[in-house]
C-alpha cells in the first residue's frame, strides 16, 4: 500500500490540453474521488497514474518511487474499467487468476486466493461461468476481484459504476465503501457524479478543463467551495447577481421579514420528503427553494401565490 | 409467399451458377468408371502436380498467416503514419488481375528486370519453385488481414490494457488475450488463403513455365490435360482440387465449437 504524488503533470492530445500542470497528493490508504464533468481530464489523470498514458511533462510517484518512466505492468496498480474489460474467453475463475498466473504463482496458492477473492466480492458460486453469463454488476465485481488479486499498492477505478443502472449503482457504492474499510488499499475513483463522489470518498479532487479546482473532504467542498465552479458542481445552486445560495438555504414566509423580498410561486414539485419550489422574483430572477413536506403544508403553498423570500448563508466569489 | 420466392430464388441462382457446373465435373470425372479416374490422378505427372500444389500452399499459407496477423495489428493498433496507404496496398492483390501479378513478377525477376541478376548468382526465381511461391503468396495475401482487422477493431483495447495493468508483457498479452479473441477470424482467413493458394491459376501460370513433372501445379495440370483432349483426366484432377477445398472447410467446421455466444 502506498500514497500517490502527482507533480506538475501535463498531457496533450493533438493540441488539446487534457491535463494542465496538475499536482495532487493522494494519502496512503485513502479513498479519493476525481470529480469533474466529461473532458475535465479526470480519466486522463487516472490513466497517467496507471501508466496507460505517458505525460508530456511532470512526474508520478507511487510511494516514494518515481514511476513516470515505468510501464503499467511494473507499477503494481489494480485497474477497473467502465466497461469491465472482462476477458471474454475466460471463466470468472481464470479472469481473477490472470495476474497470479502471469506471476507464475503455485496452483494451490492461486486457487486459495481466487476463492478468497470471489467470496469477498460475493461471486463464490459463479467461478465456472463466463463473463457473458453475468449481469453488469457481477462483471464489475469480478473485475474488482481481478484487480485486487495481485495485491496492488493502489486501486484505480475509472467510472466503475457508469455503465450500470441506478439501483445497482447505489448498491455497489455502499459495497465499495465497506470493501475499502476492509481492504484499506489506496483507492482512486473517477466519477462525474457528485453524489457518488460525496457518498464514497473521503477526499475529493475537483477537476475542470484539465486543472484542479479544489481538493478537500465532501463537507469542505460543499460548505466552503473555493469558487463558483465547485459551488455549482457539488450541489444545486441559485445565482442572484454575484451571490450564490443553495436551495435549502432559501427560506419562505407568508409575512415580510427583515431582508426578505417578494416572489411568486411558479411551480411546486413533490419528491416525497423533499419538495422543490420554483419562484419568480419581482425583478425577474428565478430561484429554486428546497423545503420539507411539513414546511410546504404549513405555508399552504400554491401556484401563483406571493411569498416572501430570504436567503441565508449566501456566498460571493471574487 | 414472398419468403418462398426469395428462398427458391437464392437456391436456384446458387444451383445454376455453382452446384450444377461443379456437380457436372464430378459426374463426368467418373464417366469411364472409377478405375479410369483413379488411374488419371495417379500418373506421375498428376501426383507431382498435387505434391507441388500442397508444398507451395504449405509455405504460402503460414507465411501469409503470420504476416496477416502482424499487419492487422499494425493497421489497427499501431500509430504508424501512412496507414491509409498501407491499408489500400493490402487490397491490391484483390484488385489486380492474377495475370498482371504474374507478369509483374516476370518483369521484376526476368532478364533485364531489377532483380533479374539474381538468376546469374544461382538463385533461379522465374520459371522455378521460388517464383511460384512468390506469386501464390502475392495473390493470397489479403485474406487473413481482411478477416482479422474488423475483429481487432471490435474488441477494442480495454482487455489488453487490463492485462497490462495485471502484469502481462506485450507477448503475454498477445498470447493470452488478443489471439484468443481473434482466433476464429484467423482460422477463416487461413481457409480462404488456403483455397486461393491451392486454386491459383493465372499468376502461377505466368511465372511457372508450366513444365510437366517440374513446375506444374494441379490447376495448371488440369488445364494441360483439358487442352490435350484428356477431358476425363482433367475432370478427375478437378475433383481432387475440389476435395481438398471441401476438406479444409470441413476441418474448420469440426474445429469450431458451435457459434460462441456473447
Amino acid at each position: 500500500m502506498s500514497g500517490i504524488t502527482v507533480l506538475d503533470v501535463t498531457k496533450r492530445f493533438n493540441g488539446f490540453t487534457a491535463l494542465d500542470d496538475v499536482s495532487v497528493t493522494i494519502p496512503e490508504g485513502s479513498l479519493t474521488a476525481l470529480l469533474g464533468p466529461s473532458g475535465s481530464g479526470k480519466s486522463t489523470l487516472l490513466r497517467v497514474i496507471a501508466g496507460l498514458e505517458s505525460p508530456d511533462g511532470g512526474k508520478v510517484l507511487i510511494g516514494n518511487e518515481d514511476v513516470t518512466e515505468q510501464p503499467a505492468r511494473a507499477r503494481g496498480v489494480g485497474m477497473v474499467f467502465q466497461h469491465y474489460a472482462a476477458f471474454k474467453h475466460m471463466t470468472v475463475y481464470d479472469n481473477v487468476a490472470f495476474g497470479l498466473a502471469i506471476r507464475r504463482r503455485p496452483r494451490a496458492e492461486i486457487r486459495d486466493r481466487v476463492h478468497e477473492l470471489l467470496e469477498l466480492v460475493q461471486l463464490e458460486g459463479l467461478a465456472k461461468r463466463y463473463p457473458a453469463q453475468l449481469s453488469g454488476g457481477q462483471r464489475q465485481r469480478m473485475a474488482l476481484a481481478r484487480a485486487l488479486a495481485v495485491e496492488p499498492g493502489v486501486l484505480l477505478l475509472d467510472e466503475p459504476f457508469g455503465a450500470l443502472d441506478a439501483r445497482v449503482r447505489k448498491e455497489l457504492r455502499a459495497w465499495l465503501r465497506r470493501l475499502h474499510d476492509e481492504v484499506h488499499v489506496t483507492t482512486i475513483i473517477v466519477t462525474h457524479d457528485q453524489e457518488e463522489a460525496m457518498e464514497v470518498a473521503g477526499q475529493i479532487v475537483v477537476l475542470n478543463e484539465g486543472r484542479i479546482e479544489q481538493v478537500g473532504s465532501p463537507r469542505e467542498l460543499y460548505d466552503s467551495p473555493a469558487n463558483e465552479f465547485v459551488m455549482s458542481f457539488v450541489g444545486p445552486v441559485n445565482r442572484v447577481g454575484e451571490t450564490f445560495v443553495r436551495p435549502h438555504d432559501v427560506e419562505l414566509s407568508l409575512e415580510p421579514e427583515a431582508g426578505s423580498e417578494e416572489a411568486m410561486v411558479e411551480r411546486v414539485v413533490h419528491l416525497g420528503f423533499e419538495v422543490r419550489v420554483e419562484l419568480l422574483r419581482a425583478d425577474g430572477e428565478r430561484l429554486l427553494a428546497q423545503l420539507t413536506q411539513d414546511d410546504v403544508e404549513q405555508l399552504e403553498l400554491e401556484r401563483g401565490q406571493i411569498v416572501h423570500v430570504r436567503s441565508s448563508r449566501t456566498k460571493t466569489f471574487a | 409467399m414472398s419468403r418462398y420466392v426469395i428462398r427458391f430464388g437464392a437456391l436456384g441462382y446458387l444451383a445454376l451458377l455453382l452446384l450444377l457446373p461443379v456437380g457436372f465435373v464430378f459426374y463426368r470425372a467418373f464417366d469411364h468408371g472409377f478405375s479410369h479416374a483413379w488411374h488419371a490422378v495417379t500418373t506421375p505427372a498428376a501426383v507431382h502436380a498435387l505434391e507441388l500444389t500442397l508444398l507451395i500452399a504449405a509455405i504460402a499459407v503460414p507465411a501469409n498467416t503470420v504476416f496477416g496477423i502482424v499487419m492487422a495489428l499494425a493497421l489497427v493498433r499501431g500509430r504508424l503514419p501512412g496507414r491509409g496507404l498501407l491499408n489500400a496496398a493490402v487490397d491490391l492483390p484483390l484488385a489486380l488481375s492474377p495475370v498482371v501479378v504474374g507478369l509483374s513478377l516476370v518483369l521484376l525477376y526476368g532478364r533485364g528486370g531489377w532483380l533479374g541478376g539474381l538468376a546469374g548468382h544461382g538463385l533461379k526465381i522465374l520459371f522455378a519453385f521460388p517464383g511460384m511461391v512468390l506469386a501464390t503468396m502475392f495473390v493470397s495475401l489479403p485474406f487473413v488481414v481482411r478477416e482479422v482487422v474488423p475483429v481487432l477493431r471490435e474488441i477494442g483495447t480495454e482487455q489488453e490494457q487490463a492485462a497490462e495493468t495485471l502484469g502481462a508483457g506485450p507477448f503475454q498479452t498477445f498470447r493470452r488475450i488478443t489471439f484468443p479473441a481473434i482466433r476464429w477470424a484467423v482460422a477463416y482467413g487461413v481457409v480462404l488463403t488456403t483455397a486461393r493458394a491451392i486454386g491459383e491459376f493465372g499468376a502461377v501460370s505466368a511465372v511457372s513455365g508450366n513444365i510437366e513433372g517440374r513446375t506444374q501445379t494441379l490447376p495448371l495440370y488440369v488445364k494441360a490435360q483439358f487442352d490435350g483432349f484428356d477431358t476425363a483426366g482433367a475432370y478427375a484432377s478437378s475433383v481432387v482440387l475440389a476435395m481438398i477445398a471441401i476438406a479444409v472447410v470441413v476441418a474448420l467446421r469440426a474445429l469450431h465449437p458451435r457459434e460462441e455466444a456473447g
